[in-house]
Parts: structure tokens; C-alpha cells; sequence
């Protein structure tokens, strides 16, 4: 009779793990599907319109209290900074949360400006990466963080595909993460534009909800086809980015990675992930079974032993007593 | 009291009388001379534009003022929905190009635009810039910042330059 109840028992506790963790299995697949807040906003850069006068660094750099650069905003020098053995022009880093750059395009013409900053993505591979959950995508579109959870692993730096984050180097005792933040809690959580947007004297910047952003990138590309390229990249890119782009040239020619795809990054993991519950809640029980029903062979003829093990303890106790 | 509000009255009606002057001082189409832009300033003082000169330099007025002065707006796209409306009586850049394009209340109004019409109209401040740099920039015109404006202490804080420039070469950013 043990037997049966033990049997009835293991059989039981597998099916609640496997259902258990069938659901959790759909959670987390359902949570890779997520496509951003549907009335999040947005920003369209429109690089035909920036004429690279930096306001938008200036803009920033009072907005968020940042520290004074090394060059004035209005020394145009910076754009022939070059990094790493002269490859890599200006990234925003923990001083500087958007930079612009500036790329003569093949064949001549005139120069093009592109402003970098955080894209805030529908799907951030900076959240799905960071195993203290110090990121959020909030619903008005800003992907934010908080630096006192944050405790400095620089996951999100490596899974940016943009390669935004910066970290503060700088700070010998508590080094954060720090990356644009779309303003979001001196303006864009009460309805105002980033202050970039506002300071941009071009234009540049239009600010939106991200569909509608969409929707008037579109047109302008339908309204003057000579003047586009017609691909709005952050569209698609990567499960889409709150900010987006129309250029005139290429997009690789002005620093775009055009290699991205269209699948956010969480989808090359949720597989994967999707398996650890699995592994962990089924296989202590699915082997402890195993082991059970092989050593239940062996121990059948035992229990009377146990039995008699049992009561004989129990009478060394009593005699103690 | 009395005569003090008196003096205030005169001293405000001699402003409204030499500002009138210096509309009285127009170009011959009729125009303003000289056009005050301070809409926007703040970083930069107010502009002072010369009007009766790009007068001259433009020729037709439809150059800067379309739809409104100049041909109406028949051409292209407008003239899918515009093609019988008369001229706007609309002049100033400021009518009907917005000095805050983003506000919650603007971005509400598109919204409840259905049709989604002159969603994309730009900003005042780029209305200016487009249609100055535009032109300058294909005439060989100035087109540096402070070409047109004159920065202010404020603008000098906001761009750390001048007075405000870094003092020394900071660290090394790291990229």
C-alpha cells in the first residue's frame, strides 16, 4: 500500500512541476512578444534637416545637469574626433548622453549630421539583459533605469545593439549606467518633448506619439521621393525603436548598423530562457522519480526492515528516557 | 498720481508712435522695413530683420510668404483640396506656424485631426530657419549662427562659450 501512494504521489508532483512550468514556459513566450506601449511617443530624426550645430548636446548637457564638456557646444572641432586608432567617431558616453556626428557621403555632397542618442526600443535588449530588473520601458515610451538598483555589471552595455549606455568610470565607489532617458522625468511623463526636440532649430526632431511618427515619416518619403531614401530605419529594426530615422543617403554610409534584422534581441535568448524553468523544476523531480523507482525494486522486500529499523529506534529513545 | 499717469500715457503713445514710424518707413511694396523677430529669443537676442532689403533681394513676395502675399495655395499637393480657395489673408510667419509645435495641447490637436492634414506643418522656430537658411544657403548667403543672432550672457551659459568656456581640457572622455 506505501508503494502505490508513493507512486501516486511522484506521478503527481511530475505533473504539477510539467504544469507548472508549461506555463511559465508560455509566460515567458508571450512576454517576447511584446511590441511596446501601442500610445508610446517618439522621436523622427530627420538627418535632411540637421545642419550640425550641436544645440541638442548643449540641451542636454543643462537638462540633465551633466558635467561641462571639454570643448564648448559651439566648437564645431569635435566632428573630426576620432577613437579607437581613428575607426570610431563620438559616442555618448556618461558626460554626454547624445552626441552628433558628422559623415561626408560617398560622392561629394554635402555633409550629413546624425544625432545619436538611447533609440528606446520597443523590445530592449538593455532590460532583458540586466538581472537586477534596474531598467524599465515606461509607457510613455522612454526606456529608463534606476542607478540605485543598478549595480554596475555592464550586461547592458555588451547587449545594446546600439551600444549606448555609458558608465561612469568616473566614480571610484558607485559606477551606474547612464544613457539618455528621453527626458522622461523633467518633461516626457508630463506630455513636454525631450529638450533636444525643443532646441533643435531645423526642426530636425519631431516629436509624437511613435504611430503617428510612422505614419508622417511616411509621407514625407511619399512627398518627396528624391529626397529620401525610403526605409524608415527603427521601423522595424531590431521589434522597432521609439526614435527613428530618414536619411538621404545609405543608411550604412552615416553609421547605421543595416544588419540588425528585424527580431529583437530578447528573441535570440526567449528560447533558451524558456527552457531554464523547465530544466529546474522538472528534472530534480523527474530524476528523484528515477531514482525512487529503481531503488523501489531493491527496497520492496525491506520495508518490513524499516518497519522494525523504526520501532527499534524508538525503544533506544524510550529506554534513554 | 495724476500727471505720472499722464507721462505714462504720452511716453506709451510716443512707443506706439516711433514703432508706427518705422512701419510708416516701408519698402515701397508695402511691407515692413524692418521686422522684429523676438518670438523665440532667448538664448539669442531678438532679430532684427531687415525686410524692405530681402524685398529687393527676393523680388516677388511668394519667395518667402507662400500661400499667403504671393500665389495662393494652388501648387502641388495643397491644390488636391486648395485648388478654388481664395488667398489667405494671413502675413506673419507667427499666424500659422506654431512657436511650441510639441505642446500636449498641439500633439492633442493633431489628433482630433482625422484627416491628419498639416499634421507635419513645421514650428515657428523652423519656419524661420528653413526659409532663411534655405535661400542663404543656395545664394551664398550668411549662414553661421550668430551670422543672424546675437548671443546673449545666457546663450554664452547654455553653449559653454565665451565666459563660460572650459577652463582647461577635461579628462579624456572614454569611448
Amino acid at each position: 500500500m506505501s508503494g502505490i501512494s508513493r507512486r501516486r504521489f511522484l506521478a503527481g508532483s511530475i505533473a504539477g512541476c510539467a504544469a507548472t512550468t508549461l506555463c511559465g514556459t508560455q509566460k515567458a513566450l508571450a512576454a517576447g512578444s511584446f511590441t511596446g506601449y501601442p500610445e508610446g511617443m517618439g522621436v523622427l530624426v530627420d538627418l535632411t534637416r540637421c545642419i550640425g550645430c550641436r544645440s541638442c548636446e548643449a540641451a542636454c548637457n543643462k537638462e540633465q545637469n551633466l558635467p561641462a564638456p571639454a570643448k564648448p557646444f559651439d566648437d564645431m572641432s569635435v566632428f573630426d574626433e576620432r577613437f579607437h586608432g581613428g575607426t570610431q567617431m563620438r559616442r555618448p558616453d556618461e558626460n554626454a548622453y547624445t552626441v552628433v556626428n558628422r559623415y561626408e557621403p560617398e560622392g561629394g555632397g554635402k555633409p550629413v549630421y546624425r544625432k545619436v542618442q538611447c533609440n528606446h526600443c520597443n523590445e530592449p535588449a538593455c532590460l532583458t539583459s540586466c538581472f537586477v530588473n534596474a531598467y524599465t520601458k515606461t509607457q510613455e515610451g522612454a526606456v529608463v533605469y534606476n542607478p540605485k538598483i543598478c549595480v554596475g555589471c555592464r550586461n547592458c552595455m555588451i547587449a545594446c545593439p546600439f551600444n549606448i549606455p555609458g558608465y561612469s568610470y568616473s566614480s571610484a565607489f558607485n559606477p551606474v549606467v547612464k544613457k539618455c532617458i528621453f527626458c522622461h522625468e523633467t518633461r516626457l511623463k508630463n506630455g513636454r518633448p525631450p529638450a533636444c526636440v525643443e532646441i533643435c532649430p531645423q526642426q530636425a526632431l519631431t516629436f509624437g506619439k511613435r504611430k503617428d511618427m510612422i505614419k508622417i515619416a511616411h509621407q514625407r518619403i511619399l512627398n518627396e521621393p528624391g529626397r529620401y531614401v525610403d526605409h524608415l530605419y527603427g521601423e522595424k529594426e531590431l521589434g522597432g525603436t521609439g526614435w527613428m530615422y530618414l536619411s538621404s543617403v545609405a543608411f550604412e554610409q552615416v553609421g547605421f548598423d543595416t544588419t540588425t534584422g528585424n527580431e529583437p534581441i530578447i528573441a535570440n535568448v526567449k528560447d533558451f530562457l524558456g527552457t531554464v524553468p523547465m530544466v529546474l523544476a522538472i528534472w530534480p523531480a523527474l530524476f528523484t522519480g528515477f531514482h525512487l523507482l529503481a531503488k523501489r525494486k531493491d527496497g520492496h522486500g525491506h520495508d518490513d526492515d524499516h518497519a522494525g529499523d523504526h520501532s527499534a529506534a524508538h525503544g533506544e529513545e524510550e529506554d534513554k528516557s | 498720481m495724476r500727471p505720472t499717469l499722464l507721462l505714462h500715457t504720452l511716453g506709451i503713445a510716443l512707443i506706439g508712435l516711433l514703432c508706427a514710424a518705422s512701419v510708416v518707413a516701408a519698402a515701397p511694396t508695402g511691407g515692413p522695413g524692418q521686422v522684429k523677430l523676438d518670438r523665440l529669443a532667448s538664448l539669442f537676442d531678438a532679430v532684427s530683420f531687415d525686410h524692405a532689403a530681402h524685398v529687393e533681394i527676393a523680388g516677388d513676395c511668394a519667395s518667402c510668404h507662400h500661400h499667403t502675399t504671393g500665389d495662393g495655395a494652388g501648387g502641388g499637393r495643397c491644390a488636391r483640396c486648395h485648388a478654388q480657395s481664395p488667398k489667405s489673408t494671413v502675413v506673419a510667419c507667427r499666424d500659422c506656424h506654431d512657436a511650441d509645435p510639441f505642446s500636449a495641447v498641439q500633439l492633442e490637436r493633431k489628433a482630433d485631426d482625422r484627416w491628419q492634414y498639416h499634421v507635419d506643418k513645421p514650428g515657428l522656430k523652423a519656419a524661420y530657419h528653413w526659409n532663411c537658411l534655405g535661400c542663404h544657403e543656395n545664394s551664398g548667403g550668411p549662414t553661421g549662427c550668430e551670422d543672424c543672432h546675437t548671443r546673449n550672457a545666457a546663450g554664452d551659459a547654455f553653449y559653454k562659450s565665451g565666459a563660460f568656456a572650459p577652463k582647461a581640457a577635461a579628462s579624456a572622455s572614454h569611448h
